[in-house]
């Protein structure tokens, strides 16, 4: 049997008595896409960024690929294999959506103390990013300014950069937040596309989006999973339709 | 797909950006013509001040590599300036005059400085990182004051200019003149390359979005401290080339309100884009000097002039212009 991707054991974090991460496992083997669902406040980010190296665990450990990563920098994490979008768009405002996934790809190919000649100008990097532009869609936009795109192409965007990071597991903060309806069947589309390639976890609102994409489905409130499993038994599963009372999602 | 994106144009093709190197080869071209006037005008004065302006522009330009494009606001810039000048200065005093020796000893001198007070000084971010340069710089301030042996406070005199190949050619101030705009024109351009290389990219966008940048796996020490080290040394250079204009060192090189001064030459040139920082150098010293000729009480009108041109042209006189920053 295959080491699974990423494991969590008894995470916790705690600001003070405030336990935001109360005793986290989770498993997420090759190709599965892992996704976790809570009610607002209920530590998703919090955990995310505890995966992604932004925030550090009280306790409990963090594994990539069987190794533990638990205290490594981001930038360590990102190396071995992890590559997440955030819940507010992240990218590189003043280069053109080329330049942020050439930018990307460079991470990944070869050494960045290179100081003579022309990045812009290395059809390595362009190719791969122009191909990885075309997959999410974003080729007609490779010139524009990433400031200036739109709130749906910046999360494609970041989509975008992180496949070039060549990751085994994607973490996704809500790809979907704030984008209209149209754009959101898009990154569903994409997601659906992506979904066996890698491990992903994706926190998502869009409980229509969780449920047609999810393998699994972990629910957490308060910091703690109070189930886990495939979408169709967390859809009847009675404490957490009484964690989501009144949520017509699931009413 | 991805078949045609090799024959799509590499770099963005809508922006239009020739006239940033443009005023650059303006700005060489009407250096070179200076010494022309010198018959007419200020004599060797004109070329000893056209020196010194394009020496404290070649630091200008180093600093705006930390300033515009690694979002580095060091206020210790000026001692650079002074640790090169004074390995110049020590070098000649115990007889090293060859240029050869000279350039590389003040260069890593200034690059090991960088390297062990920006090893520290990366830590940190935003204010902490500016007023912990300055902190170092005001410690090199003083230990250079304190070098009895060197002269302390009041400098030390060099025996001569430095020496290329046995051959005193320096000392002619019109050969003096060229060497230093061919220095200028040789930093300029390594830099312009610099900016753009794989290494300039990660060191911009690590301005723009550090988080991001690390996401991808981008540490971003490395890339800064790497950044401080060359910015360093291109200052040290700067410092090989006033020691030599002056043929005097003192630890008035490298005051605190000689890193702010370069400071304000990478602000009204407009950061992060090399050619704004020489614009704003040349600006700034011209207006210094014109000043500085008019009354003795220069900085009242120069501060009141500083502060209106912030506020009319809040990118420098690059984006002034309309050049593109961070290309």
């Amino acid at each position: 049997m295959s080491e699974p991707v990423l494991e969590l054991i008894g995470l916790r974090k705690a600001y003070g008595a405030l336990v935001v991460t109360d005793g986290v496992d989770l498993c997420v083997p090759h190709g599965e896409l892992h996704a976790l669902i809570g009610p607002n406040g209920a530590g998703k980010t919090t955990l995310m960024n505890q995966i992604s190296g932004n925030a550090s665990p009280s306790a409990g450990e963090i594994r990539l690929l069987g190794e533990t990563v638990t205290h490594l920098s981001v930038a360590a994490r990102a190396r071995r294999g992890m590559a997440r979008s955030f819940q507010i768009s992240s990218v590189l405002p003043e280069f053109t959506v080329l330049e942020n996934v050439a930018l990307s790809v460079q991470a990944r190919s070869g050494s960045s103390y290179r100081f003579w000649s022309a990045a812009s100008r290395e059809a390595r990097l362009n190719d791969r990013a122009m191909g990885a532009l075309a997959e999410v869609g974003l080729q007609d936009r490779a010139y524009a300014p990433a400031g200036q795109i739109s709130h749906g192409e910046k999360r494609a965007l970041e989509i975008a950069m992180a496949l070039v990071l060549e990751p085994k597991i994607l973490l996704l903060d809500e790809p979907m937040a704030g984008t209209g309806h149209e754009e959101s069947e898009r990154i569903t589309a994409l997601l659906r596309r992506l979904k066996g390639r890698y491990a992903i976890v994706l926190v998502e609102h869009d409980m229509q989006a969780v449920f047609a994409l999810a393998d699994r489905v972990s629910v957490l409130v308060y910091g703690k999973v109070i189930a886990s499993g495939p979408p169709t038994s967390i859809r009847e599963n009675a404490e957490v339709r009484a964690a989501y009372l009144g949520d017509e999602e699931f009413a | 797909m991805s078949g045609e994106a090799g024959a799509l144009p590499l770099a963005a093709p809508a922006v239009p950006r020739p006239r940033a190197w443009l005023v650059g080869v303006v700005i060489f071209c009407a250096l070179a013509l200076a010494p022309l006037a010198v018959p007419f005008v200020g004599g060797n004065y004109l070329l000893l001040i056209g020196s010194r302006f394009m020496i404290l522009a070649i630091a200008a330009l180093s600093l705006d590599l930390l300033i515009g494009y690694g979002g580095l606001v060091s206020f210790g810039h000026a001692a650079f300036i002074g640790i090169g000048a004074y390995a110049t200065g020590i070098l000649a005093v115990h007889g090293f005059t060859e240029f050869y020796i000279a350039i590389p000893v003040a260069m890593l001198a200034g690059a090991l400085f960088a390297l062990v007070t920006g090893a520290v000084a990366i830590r940190t971010r935003g204010v902490y990182f500016i007023m912990i340069t300055l902190a170092f710089a005001q410690m090199a301030f003083y230990v250079m004051g304190s070098l009895s042996a060197y002269g302390g406070d009041d400098g030390l005199t060099l025996p001569s200019r430095s020496l290329v190949f046995g051959s005193a050619a320096l000392k002619s101030e019109t050969v003096f003149f060229y060497a230093v705009l061919a220095t200028l024109i040789i930093v300029t351009l390594a830099l312009r390359r610099l900016v753009a290389s794989r290494f300039g990219r990660v060191l911009q966008g690590l301005r723009q979005n550090r988080q991001r940048m690390e996401a991808m796996g981008y540490s971003a020490q490395g890339f800064q401290l790497t950044a401080y080290v060359i910015a360093g040394a291109i200052g040290a250079l700067a410092g090989f080339l006033l020691a030599n204009s002056t043929e005097f060192v003192s630890p008035a090189f490298m005051t605190w309100q000689r890193s702010g001064d370069l400071i304000i030459m990478v602000i009204i040139g407009g950061g992060g884009t090399l050619y704004g920082a020489l614009v704003g150098a040349l600006a700034f010293l011209s207006l210094e000097e014109g000043l500085s000729h008019v009354t003795d009480h220069w900085k009242l009108i120069f501060g009141p002039l500083l502060v209106l041109f912030v506020i009319a042209a809040p990118g420098g006189i690059a984006r002034w212009l309309g050049w593109r920053a961070h290309e």
